[in-house]
């Protein structure tokens, strides 16, 4: 009896020292630990963005402008391109690269306009990103421009180790640079190949640089991490349209609020025949696919 | 009651030949579906042309159909020309309009009217903006350019464009 009652208390102690243990791992890791630096409190993030401001500065020798605009409430944003009407200019690759300070060499470009057969249809085996004719479109041809679907249920962000990369409230997935490891999960978990890495320290001509930039999206990167399209975040969180869509010459590219019944994108899925790559996959991209003739 | 009916057999019967066979449907400019003017840029004259009254108003209309020889030789009409020239929709009496179908006269700043009573479809597309290039605000002001402004009325058929350069291809490391 005696032995028992003693056999008890040594175990409620155990358990005690177990629950506090567990309470001190948990207070660690939440209110000490890691936290991605642009979940920190307003005021740190902006002395943050104001050192990397001036970092800027001395590499490019211009004030590099670092927004942090929020998501806008009511808005989830939506892309659709007519395949129809796209003739594989790449107008749009030159323009994302100019917006987004991409890196010159190496090359990085965010979009990539794929070359395929009209026989074939959507056939991503036989598709040529290098085609080169003198003149586009080519005979028996069609394009399709592939960048980030901006997914509603992302596999990169999932394997993201450190939770660089994540999906904002209107519908952005998006990187903290300064948080990215350079692991490349994402990329191998991504299936548009839309996800680019840092090979080496990216170079952009200073009299090219955009210094209108947001902090998850074309602010300078550095080697080592992966970047990719944020829809133009700098400019559609404050209401414009993306460099892409203004600068097609064909007016294939749309882009609006999938929430706003009278946008266009709402217009196209409702009227036209519309289409997501890789459907099967279950990633539900934002970016539509259709055809409007 | 067989009076009464034989009345209202009547009044229908003058009604209808009021009406007549040649009437023009009242007001074409009030029963145009949805028709909210649209604001554009300038339409996309070629220099000096404009106002087209300046060599036209003084000049006298020839209504045949005929090659042109002494003006306007650039213009090589690609548009369904075994069946259109110029007047059909350029309007003879004012050269500064173009017309409809239905003879109303519309200025060159409405030209959509004009294109859409063949390409409705497109039309339709255009307003919702979904056919041709939007440039501004997704949320906001958003700009329209004329159908005129990317395809040329007289051949509208799209031109090849020279590609930007080919991304690329990644660099093998040597063995």
């Amino acid at each position: 009896m005696e032995n028992d009652a003693k056999h008890n208390s040594e175990n409620l102690s155990r358990r005690g020292f177990a629950a506090a243990a567990a309470g001190a791992a948990t207070w660690i890791l939440t209110s000490c630990g890691p936290k991605r630096l642009y979940e920190v409190p307003k005021d740190r993030l902006r002395t943050k963005i104001s050192e990397l401001e001036q970092r800027y500065q001395q590499r490019y020798h211009e004030h590099i402008n670092v927004a942090d605009t929020q998501p806008m409430a009511g808005v989830e944003y939506a892309y659709a391109l007519d395949l129809s009407r796209c003739i594989g200019c790449r107008r749009c690759v030159y323009a994302c690269v100019a917006e987004n300070n991409q890196s010159r060499d190496p090359q990085i470009q965010w979009i990539r306009v794929l070359s395929m057969e009209k026989e074939k249809g959507v056939d991503l085996a036989h598709a040529d990103p290098y085609y080169n004719p003198p003149e586009v479109p080519e005979e028996g041809h069609f394009y399709m421009p592939v960048q980030c679907q901006h997914c509603e249920n992302p596999p990169c962000t999932k394997v993201c180790p450190t939770a660089a990369t994540w999906k904002e409230r209107d519908g952005i997935v998006v990187i903290d640079y300064d948080w990215c490891i350079g692991c490349r999960y994402c990329m191998a978990a991504c299936p548009y190949g839309a996800r680019h890495f840092n090979w080496a320290e990216p170079e952009i001509p200073t009299a090219e640089i955009n210094p209108n930039t947001h902090y998850l999206g074309n602010r300078p990167r550095t080697k080592g991490v992966v970047e990719k399209c944020t829809f133009c975040i700098q400019r559609t969180r404050t209401g414009r349209y993306p460099a892409c869509e203004e600068v097609c010459p064909v007016g294939a590219r749309k882009f609006g609020n999938l929430l706003d019944a009278g946008s266009e994108i709402r217009y196209i899925i409702e009227h036209k025949r519309v289409f997501v790559l890789k459907e099967d996959l279950n990633t539900v991209p934002r970016f539509f696919y259709f055809y409007a003739t | 009651m067989r009076l009464a009916a034989f009345t209202l057999i009547a009044a229908a019967a003058l009604l209808r030949a009021a009406d007549g066979p040649g009437t023009v449907p009242a007001g074409s400019a009030s029963n145009k579906p949805d028709q909210e003017r649209v604001e554009t840029p300038p339409p996309p004259f070629t220099d000096g042309i404009f106002p087209c009254s300046n060599c036209h108003a003084t000049q006298p209309v020839n209504r045949t159909r005929r090659e042109l020889k002494d003006m306007h030789t650039d213009i090589d009409l690609r548009h369904d020309e075994t069946h259109r020239w110029c007047l059909d929709c350029h309007d003879a009496t004012n050269r500064d309009f173009l017309h409809l179908a239905s003879g109303e006269r519309i200025p060159f700043e409405e030209s959509y009217l004009l294109c859409g009573q063949c390409h409705g479809e497109k039309l339709r597309d255009w307003r919702a903006g979904v056919h041709g290039r939007r440039t501004g605000n997704w949320n906001g002001t958003k700009s329209y350019l004329l159908c005129a402004h990317c395809h040329n009325p007289h051949q509208p058929r799209f031109h090849a464009l020279a590609p930007k350069p080919a991304p690329r291809p990644p660099a093998r490391p040597s063995r």
